[in-house]
């Protein structure tokens, strides 16, 4: 057994994975950088195929109300495994297995620039799986929380970026997801509003949720989880205490 | 190997992703209906917001092409001074087509414009390509009942038989809906589809019959107007025109023209929606 994996039996394992590998087959353009110019022009150009290896082989249990924080370098396969824990990307071989279907905390690519606020609380709710009465109870709870309601008939491509995020990040959160994923989005907003976005992750962890952070920002990983993993170039290399895992990621970083 | 994991069965849990059977399939989709109405009818009104004459562009778009046509073959070309009715004829034709045209341009982008809210959001991937062709339709119901203002305007009086253009168009929305639905799926294998698709269309425009009459130009080879009948967007433009063309003595309804319809409809509808669901697990993959 991995030294690095946290196994705690007696609590309520909630998410998982299990030996997960991920390739990605590309297509791969243009000419390889091997110094070797190749005879053959345009029409004669190979078409390969590359693939990449982008997790290998990445174990682990996460307990009911467990925070756990991503962290790795650009390109380290963090993005990947969130995609693969809730299923979006299928694996390659192992398997991801989970009590309810984890979500991803993101609702912006559902939206229509062009309508208003109202439209896309309305449209954005629809694409989460809520139904329109929900929507409906909880219409003045997101307006507010995004505070743009002197705002919300106008069209969506008028409000500034910090409104928009703020808009999105209300949308998403208003559903009770039981396995939330938030993919740096604590970025996003003013200092008031970040405030208040955590306040709502810690929310939504107290409420018997299970919620995955991954973030480039040490400071809410420390603030908001009570355990990270480190993944480097597709592998796991740590999983425990975030203090003890963010100074040996630290360490390795500044080497 | 040793487990370094909980054994996931024991706690009940399940495995996530993988493509659920059929029918439990199509419940949720189902179950998504709302999401599929609204999407359409919001990018409806976000295609026209910044018009100024805003969604009476529904309309406009196919008069003016049915102008354009009406200018270049009825008039410059004259190729169709034969053709009983020219105009009548020419705006039934084009009017119809456009359904099919835009559900496959559009159903064929369906999957590939919207990469991100795919793979940001769980949701059965078939509501996207239904919604696109849930708003043609909601473009298309305005676009005849013009055609029918047009037509009485004319003076082709409204008969019974334009109760049968409900039904005709029910099936034209199935068999539009299958195209749409394959058009999405081979979209994201074959990324080159989108060149190719605008040749298909066109062909389909051209041999459809929309500005010239079968009729009169295989008058002399029967075999091939009867092969003819057997092109489905052929077959439902002639129902189409028959329909509404019913109190003008120079068209008879074919009624064998039902049967060929009917077949096409529904094979090619049953047939979009198992080829798009085969493939359900492929849609999120990033390449």
């Amino acid at each position: 057994m991995a030294a690095s994996t946290e196994y705690s039996p007696g609590r309520r394992p909630v998410v998982v994975v299990d030996d997960l590998h991920v390739e990605y087959k590309v297509f791969a353009t243009g000419k390889r950088a091997t110094g070797k110019d190749s005879d053959g022009g345009l029409l004669r150009r190979p078409k390969r195929t590359q693939t990449v290896h982008a997790l290998k082989g990445i174990s682990f249990t996460a307990y009911e109300n467990d925070s756990i924080g991503i962290i790795g370098s650009n390109g380290s396969g963090k993005s990947t495994l969130m995609r693969a824990i809730t299923g979006l990307t299928p694996a390659t071989s192992g398997a991801v297995y989970a009590s309810s279907r984890p979500s991803l905390l993101g609702v912006g690519a559902a939206l229509i620039k062009p309508l208003s606020g109202q439209r896309n609380v309305i449209l954005g709710g629809l694409a989460l799986g809520l139904s329109k009465e929900e929507i409906e109870a909880k219409y003045d709870e997101i307006v507010d929380f995004a505070g743009i309601r002197e705002y919300i008939h106008l069209p969506m491509r008028t409000y500034s970026s910090g409104m928009t995020a703020r808009l999105k990040f209300a949308i998403a959160t208003v559903r009770n997801h039981e396995i939330l994923i938030v993919d740096e989005a604590l970025a996003v907003g003013d200092r008031e509003f970040r405030k208040r976005s955590e306040q709502r992750i810690r929310e939504i962890r107290d409420n018997a949720g299970t919620v995955f952070l991954v973030s480039h920002s040490m400071r809410s990983i420390r603030d908001t989880c009570n355990r990270v993993i480190w993944i480097e170039k597709g592998e796991l290399m740590m999983d425990g205490d975030p203090e003890e895992v963010i100074a040996a990621y630290k360490a390795k970083r500044r080497r | 190997m040793t487990r370094t994991v909980d054994d996931p069965e024991a706690h009940g849990l399940t495995r996530v992703g993988g493509r659920p059977p059929l029918t439990k399939y199509l419940r949720g989709v189902a179950q998504r209906k709302d999401f599929i109405l609204s999407l359409a009818k919001y990018r409806i009104e976000a295609e026209n917001e910044r018009q100024r004459l805003g969604l009476l562009w529904i309309v406009l778009k196919p008069l003016l092409n049915a102008a354009v046509f009406g200018l270049v073959f009825g008039i410059l070309m004259a190729s169709t001074k034969n053709v009983p009715d020219f105009v009548a004829f020419l705006i039934i034709g084009v009017f119809t087509f456009e359904f099919f045209g835009s559900c496959l341009n559009a159903g064929s982008k369906s999957i590939t414009n919207n990469q991100a809210l795919v793979q940001s959001l769980a949701f059965p991937r078939m509501s996207l390509p239904i919604s696109v062709v849930i708003q043609k339709f909601m473009e298309l119901v305005p676009t005849m009942l013009l055609l029918a203002l047009i037509l009485t305007v004319m003076g082709h009086r409204p008969t019974w038989n334009w109760l049968l253009v409900i039904p005709l168009i029910g099936l034209y929305f199935l068999f539009c809906m299958g195209m749409a639905l394959t058009a999405a799926r081979l979209a994201v294998h074959i990324p080159d589809l989108t060149n190719i698709l605008p040749f298909v269309t066109r062909f389909f425009f051209y041999t459809s019959g929309i500005f010239f009459s079968f009729d009169l130009r295989f008058a002399d080879s029967p075999r091939m107007l009867e092969y003819v009948q057997y092109q489905p967007v052929y077959a439902f433009m002639s129902l189409a025109r028959e329909l509404f063309l019913d109190s003008d003595p120079l068209y008879d309804v074919r009624v064998e023209l039902w049967p060929i319809v009917a077949v096409w409809s529904v094979v090619i509808f049953l047939f979009g929606i198992v080829f798009f669901w085969a493939a359900e697990e492929r849609y999120g993959r990033v390449n």
